[in-house]
């Protein structure tokens, strides 16, 4: 369908122009480097205790307030501005299974092509992050992100735009993500993207009854650097798996690329009509 | 009027220009109209509400949710508030590129129209940012977040108002009797009006863009990957609606400024919209159709959702279309402003479906704008038909300019 779109606007000549503009679109569009050297977060839903330690450890981490409720079936907990990451647990066809909720941290990521002001973005070590001076609380982030991942302070006069940072400030200090350190259950892994895919697909070779054979997370909206196995289709533990696979921004580009090349065309065809037209005007001085 | 105008041009002394400014500040006419009994209340409590919003957070006005985190006032007053001001650049299109004059008379009301459209509706932009001192960093360029549709948006609406600024410009300068001014000003006409359509198609269909990544979050009938193009499309026809709509009331509210030759010719100027507003209807039902079939949604029509849709789609898209064919042919001037308001109802339908209605349908906890919102959508509205009144009362924006701006062209 997008091949349409682009078409349609291909008519509009977008050959030339948008070339100029192709490298200034990738700046915060697309990671600088698309190697996958980007860190992650492997979470394995088959060890998760449900025991909320990282939950704590999160909550302890960003200064926010201790975890009041616990995860129980049919209990659906949201992350929100207070809290970062949530465990939830389901019914599933497999017997009752826990799973962890936060941001994603796109490869490529909606919210970051979303921001105007470059508040979000992705940084060469991983993780997706926000920059207090520079966001001007639009929520466009929160609109694009296909998991519902950003969190804004609705009852705040100088609002801050709420997510999980995979404690970012923590990796530059060389330690790892709090909930990560924290887990009792070995369920939460951190590493690099690429060698957690291989450790995911390890795990489900080594033992194929015990997980399905999908690792959320390699794909879904392009790539995340946040990863899940578990024992059932993840729907079943309330996450979308109808997202596309290609990546959010994707999804705008037709439209930004036609931009220059509209811009380009669109006066001279004016002018061009205004010259033609323009004798008509002696005629109608007359008439009016 | 006309002469305090001459007076300030000849004494070009600092204090007569004050006295003036201060003199055409005073509102002129009746202060006990409906009008005034209705929307000085309304604004007065917007304002507080506004300040409300400033001082606690969005949250104590709005009933914005984490998952719904825009509301009304990006979904009407923006995004609907804009499709409605399209009317300025078609109009500019119709009598600076294409030279149709006999147009002309409505033009100078309809960029006003625009102009203040965008500095009131685009402005209630800044009303829902929850860090308004930021937007700098964007404008002054230390932060260009270039792959933002929200930044092209941005930054159109702005350019556009200056455009806007400068095709009205010649109007302010009657109005302060500035003959140089004039002059140069209605020399940038052209480029203006060029540069602004230029700009207004991008933003017109950038509205449309903003909502593309929120693919699985907005209903099948409402998303698709056109939805650019069909905001674009639309806009013709909502500006154009909206001149009709507006331009029969300000005919009676303003009656005493009009000529009488401008008078016997505005039947003739609705006339001639209707039919364009008919052909861009047409083109925009045919790809509404298109896309539907494009998208295989038709198991989605048998739902509630399915039958609102249709209800949009019919019932204030073609039937107004049809109406206005059909009064057009007639030469029913009645009919042809009741088919204006058809589809003026279709295009707040059809924005608000895409940006609020449609937005997270599924969602358990539907979000339904406090009364709070809804006075503070009024408040804007509202200020910008005061200044409106203000400007028309003293620019010669509907009456005739002065004899020597027509000789200074
Ligand atoms: S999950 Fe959402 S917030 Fe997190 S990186 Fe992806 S788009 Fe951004
Ligand atoms: S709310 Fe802030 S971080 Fe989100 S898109 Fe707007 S400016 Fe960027």
């Amino acid at each position: 369908m997008s091949i349409n779109r682009r078409n349609f606007f291909k008519v509009l000549g977008v050959a030339g122009a948008t070339l100029a503009t192709d490298s200034l679109l990738k700046t915060n569009a697309e990671p600088s480097s698309n190697n996958k050297e980007f860190s992650g977060m492997l979470y394995d839903s088959t060890r998760c205790l449900g025991c909320q330690a990282c939950e704590r450890a999160c909550a302890k981490a960003n200064k926010l307030p201790e975890p009041f409720d616990k995860p129980r079936v049919g209990h659906i907990r949201e992350t929100n501005d207070k809290r970062r990451t949530i465990i939830n647990k389901y019914n599933t066809s497999k017997g009752e299974f826990n799973i962890k909720k936060q941001c994603m941290h796109c490869d490529e990521p909606a919210c970051v092509a979303a921001c105007l002001t470059q508040a979000m973005i992705k940084t060469k070590e991983g993780p997706v992050i926000w920059r207090a001076d520079k966001c001007m609380g639009c929520r466009f982030c929160m609109v694009s992100c296909p998991f519902d991942s950003p969190k804004f302070e609705f009852l705040s006069s100088n609002p801050k735009i709420v997510k999980c940072t995979m404690c970012y400030d923590r990796l530059l200090e060389g330690k790892f993500p709090a909930c990560a350190n924290a887990c009792p259950g070995d369920a939460i892994l951190y590493g690099t993207r690429k060698d957690l895919i291989k450790e995911g697909r390890k795990r489900i070779l080594e033992n194929p009854t015990q997980y399905t054979d999908y690792i959320y997370g390699e794909h879904e909206a392009g790539g995340t650097s946040f990863l899940y196995l578990s024992a059932v289709p993840i729907n079943e533990l309330g996450f979308k798996t109808t997202l596309q696979k290609k990546s959010y921004p994707e999804l705008t580009k037709g439209f930004l690329y036609s931009v220059p090349s509209i811009f380009v065309l669109w006066p001279s065809v004016l002018l061009g009509i205004y010259e033609a037209t323009k004798n008509n005007r002696s005629k109608s001085e007359n008439y009016e | 009027m006309n002469n305090t105008a001459n007076i300030i041009a000849k004494d070009n002394e600092g204090t007569a220009i004050w006295k003036f400014f201060l003199s055409e500040l005073k509102p002129k006419g009746k202060w006990l109209t409906p009008f005034n009994i209705i929307s000085i209340p309304v604004i007065i409590l917007g304002i507080v509400l506004i300040i409300m919003r400033f001082y606690n957070g969005l949250g104590t006005v709005t009933n914005l949710t984490q998952s719904v985190p825009w509301g009304l006032w990006i979904g009407f007053d923006v995004v609907t508030g804009v499709a409605f001001a399209g009317g300025a650049y078609v109009l500019t299109f119709m009598v600076y590129i294409l030279n149709m004059h006999n147009y002309h008379s409505i033009v100078r009301v309809t960029v006003l129209n625009g102009f203040l459209a965008y500095v009131f509706y685009a402005g209630a932009l800044l009303l829902d940012l929850g860090r308004p001192l930021n937007v700098i960093n964007p404008i002054i360029g230390n932060n260009f977040g270039v792959s933002s549709v929200l930044f092209l948006v941005a930054w159109h609406f702005l350019l556009y108002m200056v455009a806007q600024l400068i095709e009205f410009s010649p109007a302010i300068a009657e109005w302060l009797g500035a003959k140089r001014a004039h002059k140069i000003l209605s020399g940038m006409t052209i480029a203006a009006v060029i540069f602004g359509i230029t700009l207004s198609t991008l933003h017109q269909s950038g509205l449309g863009a903003l909502y593309l990544m929120a693919k699985e979050k907005i209903h099948p009938l409402w998303y698709s990957e056109f939805i650019p193009i069909m905001f674009f499309v639309s806009s013709v026809f909502a500006g154009l609606s909206m001149v009709i709509f507006e331009g029969s009331i300000t005919h009676k509210v303003f009656s005493d400024q009009i000529s009488e030759k401008n008078h016997h010719n505005h039947n003739k100027i609705i006339h001639g919209l209707a039919k364009i507003c008919t052909g861009a209807m047409f083109a925009y039902f045919a790809l509404q159709i298109l896309v539907f079939i494009h998208g295989k949604h038709w198991s989605l029509l048998n739902t509630g959702m399915g039958y609102w849709y249709l209800v949009e789609m019919i019932g204030f898209v073609l039937v107004p279309m049809l109406l206005y064919f059909y009064s057009y042919r007639k030469n029913n001037m009645l009919l042809i402003r009741v088919a204006a308001i058809m589809t003026m109802i279709g295009i707040i339908l059809n924005r608000l479906n895409v940006s609020v209605i449609g937005f997270r349908w599924d969602s358990a906890i539907r979000y339904v704008p406090t009364w709070m919102e809804i006075v503070v959508t009024l408040t804007v509205i509202f200020i910008e038909i005061w200044v409106f009144r203000w400007v028309i009362n003293r620019m010669p924006v509907m009456r005739e300019s002065p004899a020597w701006a027509k000789e200074n062209k």
